[in-house]
């Protein structure tokens, strides 16, 4: 290493002349840095995108194949009911994982590195760096979320197209293909305030994951319609039926209710952990 | 200048620091000396607004570093513990630093030149060696070229280049007016690098002075008497050539009751001192030789064998570096942090 025993002079002032406080693009700017120099974000990106387009295509090609097959009557009449929550709740319902890890690690690697006490120490009423976060993230995502959501809906719809006719035109349609990718930011924001308030990777992956998977399972087994209203209301099943073209027949909610659900979940979450991140040590 | 008023931080029923008020003033090198676990990193956290203290407070120029409205511009701090996510490169990681507070990216170059980091700039920083991840934390630290720094344990892992770079930096940023506040537990580096110290041990006080003064003190033995009757005796002392000053200077002791004054004598032994008591008739309540500081000091760094004497050139027990300098203790430790 070059290591000079000779101190190289200090800058005259240079970075203190003429300046202002720094505003809030900054921020954004310093979040964008971050956010886009370190592997985890291309390596969760890239797993979004392969998973989802790959499986759409995947499950698409073997309904096709299959369509009228032994046994495929239910599932036919299913895709039939509504094929676009059909082609955009299988490969993206497996994609949306990356999304729930990239927002949980995107908080919990600032701590297991180290990282957040040199982001407070230069934020240090810490919302603001925790704000600006949140929008590069969910940036992120939404644009990554529609890509991801309108080549699945396309690549899907062509390969069924001979069983199913589906366009954006369709009643409904366009609005659940673009609501599914702003679902996909909403998730995002959602794993990032776990992952803010729980500050440890595999507790934070481990709660989302249960959040979205296991949870729903656990309150179908709740006594008569109870269950069904619970589950109405959970973050990731109210959130999924922006995802229906055609409302379903025992819907609790509409799908943009059920969005404004899944949104005041993340708001509360985020909230929440605004204010743990002000009252607790770094 | 930063100041410290009445600060504690307990973590549980552990006190890591304890009631602790301090000021470093600008234009000198201040030393934060201290054993491990004495609480001087905790310290520091409590003074950038990272560790919130149960009581006390702490300003920087006069403000609590969680109200600065332009932190890195302000402060600059090297953190004990590493703050680099290991898959970012060193220019990212200072880019992302001079983009929050709105500097250009044109000073991120600057701050690699200064600290010799520039070939290895857009590496991983995931790959350094402790003493470039030092290096790395100091270059975070002077990015907005700041009135006041903090390092903690800055010549940690580095070779006695580095140290001697380190050693040479501070003492510039000091003489150029700004405030330079270093911690240590290691009483050589504290000796050769600070011109004013602050002594803490388990969280408290031990002493602040110049560092000429404590190296002074610390080699005079004192030895600690208690008498209902302090004129007395302070004049008994005084004619015998002794020096007396109050004697509530050691960590741990009681202060001065009602019924009795503490007194630190130096310059005549305990049995002589008793002599001169009992010809004259004066009651003493306790007599005992006490530790130097240095002994104090040493007494709570027991067991840590890279602590050694501040004998100027001399060799410290435990540590197998050279000086790297003559007249200079040696310095350099593979540390056990
Ligand atoms: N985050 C923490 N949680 C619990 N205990 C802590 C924490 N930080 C420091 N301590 C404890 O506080 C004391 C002081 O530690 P520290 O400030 O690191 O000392 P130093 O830097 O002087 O070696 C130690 O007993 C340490 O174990
Ligand atoms: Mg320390």
């Amino acid at each position: 290493m070059t290591s000079a025993t000779q101190v190289a002079p200090v800058s005259p002032a240079s970075p203190t002349a003429g300046r202002r406080a720094a505003g809030f693009a900054h921020l954004l700017l310093g979040e964008w840095t971050k956010i886009r120099s370190v592997r985890s974000t291309i390596w969760s990106l890239i797993v979004l995108v392969v998973v989802s387009l790959g499986f759409t295509a995947l499950f698409a090609a073997l309904t096709a194949a299959n369509w009228n097959g032994p046994r495929a009557a239910p599932r036919d009449a299913t895709i039939l009911a509504d094929p676009v929550n059909s082609i955009l709740g299988t490969g993206i319902g497996l994609g949306q994982l990356a999304v729930c890890v990239l927002g949980a690690l995107i908080m919990t690697t600032e701590y297991s590195t180290g990282v957040i006490r040199a982001s407070l120490l230069a934020v240090p009423r810490r919302i603001p760096m925790l704000a600006a976060k949140a929008v590069v993230f969910a940036a992120l995502i939404f644009v990554v979320g529609e890509i991801v959501t309108f080549g699945s809906f396309f690549l899907g719809s062509a390969i069924l197209h001979s069983h199913v006719a589906v366009s954006l035109g369709q009643p409904g349609v366009a609005r659940a293909v673009i609501g599914t990718g702003l679902a996909l930011t909403v998730l995002g924001l959602f794993a990032m305030a776990i992952g803010a308030l729980i500050r440890h990777t595999a507790g934070a992956i481990a709660t989302v994951i249960g959040v979205v998977l296991v949870l729903p399972i656990l309150t179908g087994l709740l006594p008569g319609s109870w269950g069904a209203h619970v589950n109405a209301y959970l973050p990731e099943q109210a959130g999924g039926l922006i995802s229906q073209a055609h409302e379903q027949a025992g819907n609790l909610l509409t799908p943009w209710q059920g969005f404004g659900v899944f949104c005041i979940w993340t708001a509360l979450l985020l909230i929440a952990a605004g204010y743990l991140l002000r009252r607790r040590d770094a | 200048m930063i100041e410290a008023r009445d600060l504690t931080k307990r973590y549980g029923d552990n006190t890591a620091v304890d009631h602790l008020s301090f000021t470093v003033e600008p234009g000198r090198v201040t030393g934060f000396l201290g054993p491990n676990g004495a609480g001087k990193s905790t310290t520091m956290r409590l003074i950038l607004g990272l560790d919130r203290p149960q009581s006390g407070t702490a300003t920087i120029n006069g403000r609590p570093y969680r109200s600065l409205t332009d932190p890195l511009r302000t402060v600059g701090a090297l953190l004990e513990a590493k703050s680099v996510h290991s898959s970012r490169s060193a220019r990212n990681h200072l880019l992302f630093l001079a983009q929050t507070q709105g500097m250009p990216s044109t000073r991120v170059d600057e701050v690699l030149d200064l600290v010799g980091l520039h070939a290895v700039a857009r590496k991983r920083a995931g790959g350094f060696s402790l003493g470039m991840s030092q290096r790395l934390g100091i270059a975070a630290a002077m990015l907005g070229d700041p009135q006041v720094l903090l390092l903690d344990e800055p010549v940690n892992g580095l070779d006695p280049e580095g140290v001697l770079w380190i050693r040479n930096l501070m003492k510039q940023l000091a003489s150029a007016g700004k405030t330079v506040f270093v911690s240590s537990h290691l009483m050589n580096e504290m000796a050769v690098t600070a011109d004013h110290l602050i002594v803490i041990g388990r969280g408290k006080l031990i002493a602040e002075s110049s560092t000429q003064e404590f190296i002074a003190r610390s080699s005079d033995k004192s030895v600690l008497v208690r008498t209902p009757d302090p004129a007395r005796l302070t004049e008994l002392i005084l004619a015998e050539g002794g020096k007396v000053t109050d004697g509530e200077v050691a960590p741990g002791e009681a202060a001065s009751s009602e019924a009795s004054k503490a007194l630190a004598v130096t310059g005549l032994a305990a049995p002589r001192i008793g002599e001169l008591a009992a010809s004259a008739g004066v009651v003493l309540h306790e007599l005992s030789p006490r530790a130097s500081l240095e002994e104090a000091f040493l007494e709570l760094t027991s067991g840590s064998v890279e602590f050694g004497t501040h004998d100027p050139g001399g060799q410290q027990p435990g540590s197998q570096q050279p000086a790297d300098e003559p007249g200079h203790a040696s310095v350099a430790e593979r540390s056990a942090r």
